[in-house]
């Protein structure tokens, strides 16, 4: 077992530089000139020469990759272009505000889209089964910059029960998770995030239970007398693994911010960060918020492999 | 008393497409110690028979009819709680397909405690203990080390063996085996029959064996039943049926065999093939392949005839005996058992 966690660890490094390098590229690949929303449009090509000598864009990009992940291992990712500030300053108070939804709309999502999709699957067929599976499409087709809207007009405009944008009141600094003028801020963008996740956990839950309770060793449960409960701890055991999965992907999702969720409530997450990224092409911040990101991801799907491999010994294997 | 009485069992399945005659009136009796083997074709409802002695089916979609007592108890119609405390307790199955019978993700040790637990209310230890015992008992070679292996570690021989102690953990008075050693090499199927034989006998339950195979048959039966297209067609002790069977269809199973074809290939030597469940003819469902076949043969399905004592054939072409000797189905058979041939 501990061999098996060094290799995926392994593993995981040339993916995590493969990663970095899509990412620098990335942003090179995507048109416009990252100096022309900050230069002046009357500025001589001697001074854009010159801002570009200090950024480092006129060095081949084999180079600028080769200094940037220099300095980028070390925890250095640049200086904002938009703002001036460190890209690393950024992008950290930036994931935290995602990580303060994702606190929320993880278990929300994962606990629901669970529940309904392990109660339909062991009900496969019968009515439940029918309504929870509607209620999982309506979840994964409604957009959810539309649902985040409805619900402002809802709950913030016709009953004006909740806030509909920003963190917390004007003029409050930190937020305070044991105020609730601070956490009213989270419901509606938690909700919101929370629906798609929910759907599509729910729709893979369902599917892996019905099929995992089609296999032959479910009749060997019956057949030693189990209860219907314990066979069922024994199905959603199995049907776990492949959750899991889904549970590694969503969470990337969820952490990863939504630009349309963060925009359409202005929380300055790292969704947000990145909308205002492009839209100013701060190509630091891009590829800062972008490379962070990515390797959430990759983390995510490491562990991911491992607690899978924690409960079903046959992928140890591979 | 009959440790195990199976009268006028019928099985149908409905869907929504079709409604599928899977057991159409079967009949069997099985004495304490006593081997009973189910012999057929594919198809032809052995597997259902046998998991109706256990209530397995799936409720929603099955119609069973007619009776099943085991030791006295009803079990088609026993409550919910009463049907879980005879499974894995009273009676236990071994299913055909070692491989995917048990479940991948707990250890050995595990499934066959867990059983133990469930019927004896004992604790993690002593089921654990319990497990080891049962590992050594079906001859699970380095057996400690086993108990926490988990399905995929072990070969398809293993596992049946880890079946076997796992159906045996609550010493059951009748054990349902559904073609046990199909899945395995020839080799290894010598050997887990050889282990099965011993332990039936060692632990005088009941059992009821299904097969395609009349070889394992012979080594292992006490009485033989036949079945055809979800009937009963010949049933009576093993020397009787296959010496000097009476049906049409039995001879020509026995006709198949003795040319020594594969053990684990179906019988084919019969032409033509096993109806469709779904449409049975309304006669004998034999008749359209019948070589002996009568003009009423394709309207009446034949009433059950007893050439000897004990010896029942369903077929419009059997001579009855005399009326006496029809009471008993299954009867013992002392000394007639065959054996089989030294390792
Ligand atoms: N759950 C089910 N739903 C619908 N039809 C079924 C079901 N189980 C079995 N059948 C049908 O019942 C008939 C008898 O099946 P059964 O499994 O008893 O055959 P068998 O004699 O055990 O054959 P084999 O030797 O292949 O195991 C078949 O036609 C099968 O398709
Ligand atoms: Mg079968």
């Amino acid at each position: 077992m501990i061999r098996y966690i060094l290799r995926r660890i392994v593993y995981a490094i040339p993916i995590a530089f493969g990663v970095s390098v899509v990412c620098f590229s990335l942003v090179y690949i995507a048109p416009g000139d990252p100096l022309q929303t900050v230069m002046p449009p009357d500025a001589t090509a001697e001074t854009i020469a010159i801002v570009k000598h200090a950024y480092g864009f006129d060095r081949p990009l084999p180079m600028q990759f080769l200094i940037w992940l220099g300095r980028v291992v070390t925890g250095d990712f640049g200086v904002s272009i938009a703002t001036r500030r460190p890209v690393f300053l950024e992008v950290s108070e930036a994931l935290a505000n995602t990580a303060l939804l994702a606190m929320f709309a993880v278990p929300l999502a994962f606990f629901t889209g669970y529940v309904m999709g392990a109660v339909a699957g062991s009900f496969a067929g019968r009515w439940i089964d029918r309504v929870v599976t509607g209620a999982a499409v309506v979840g994964v087709s409604l957009p959810n910059y539309w649902l985040g809207i409805v619900l402002v007009i809802v709950f913030a405009v016709e009953y004006m029960v909740l806030p509909a944008t920003g963190m917390g009141p004007s003029g409050s600094t930190a937020f305070n998770l044991a105020q609730w003028s601070n956490v009213q801020f989270l419901v509606l963008p938690v909700i919101t995030l929370a629906m798609i996740p929910i759907g599509i956990l729910a729709r893979t839950t369902r599917a892996a239970v019905a099929e995992v309770r089609n296999q032959d060793f479910v009749q060997t449960l019956r057949a030693k007398g189990l209860s219907e409960w314990a066979v069922t701890r024994h199905v959603l055991k199995n049907a776990m693994p492949q959750v899991m999965a889904v549970m590694g992907l969503q969470f990337g999702y969820l952490l990863g911010g939504s630009i349309l969720v963060e925009t359409v409530f202005t929380w300055p997450g790292s969704g947000f960060l990145l909308s205002k990224a492009i839209i100013n092409r701060d190509v630091p911040v891009l590829q800062g918020t972008i490379l962070v990101l990515s390797l959430v991801f990759v983390t995510t799907n490491l562990v991911v492999d491992l607690l899978q491999s924690l409960i079903d010994p046959r992928i140890r294997r591979a | 008393m009959p440790l195990a009485e199976v009268r006028d069992l019928y099985v149908r399945f409905v869907t929504r497409e079709a409604t599928v005659y899977a057991v159409n009136g079967v009949g069997f009796t099985v004495r304490p110690g006593e081997v009973l083997c189910i012999l057929g074709e594919s198809g032809s409802g052995k597997s259902v028979t046998l998991r109706a002695l256990m209530r397995l089916l799936p409720a929603r979609r099955t119609q069973i009819r007619g009776s099943v007592t085991v030791e006295g108890q009803n079990v088609l119609g026993m409550p919910r709680r009463a049907l879980r405390d005879l499974r894995g307790g009273l009676v236990a199955m071994i299913f055909q397909e070692p491989m995917t019978a048990l479940d991948p993700v707990y250890t050995v040790g595990q499934q066959i405690g867990e059983t133990i637990r469930r019927h004896t209310g004992c604790g993690r230890e002593a089921a654990r203990r319990r497990a080891l015992e049962l590992l050594e008992m079906v001859r699970i070679p380095s057996a400690a080390r086993r108990l926490d292996a988990y399905p995929h570690e072990l070969s398809g021989g293993l596992r049946q063996r880890v079946m076997i102690a796992m159906a045996l953990s609550c010493s059951p008075r009748l054990l349902l085996a559904d073609e046990p050693t199909t899945a395995l090499d020839a080799t290894v199927q010598v050997q887990v029959l050889i282990l099965l034989r011993r332990l039936q006998r060692e632990l005088g339950m009941g059992m009821i064996f299904v097969t395609h195979d009349l070889g394992v048959a012979a080594e292992i039966a006490d009485t033989v039943a036949v079945m055809y297209a979800g009937r009963i067609v010949e049933s009576g002790p093993v020397g009787q049926i296959l010496n000097a069977p009476a049906h049409p269809y039995t001879a020509g199973l026995l006709a198949s065999t003795v040319h020594g074809q594969s053990r684990d290939r179906d019988i084919d030597a019969i032409a033509g093939s096993p109806p469709d469940m779904r449409r049975l003819p309304q006669g004998c469902s034999f008749a359209p392949r019948c070589p002996l076949r009568m003009a009423e043969c394709r309207f009446a399905v034949p009433e059950p005839r007893f050439p000897v004592r004990g010896h029942m054939a369903a077929c419009h072409a059997v001579a009855h005996s005399s009326p006496a000797t029809q009471a008993a189905v299954t009867p013992t058979v002392a000394g007639s058992r065959a054996t089989i041939s030294a390792r």
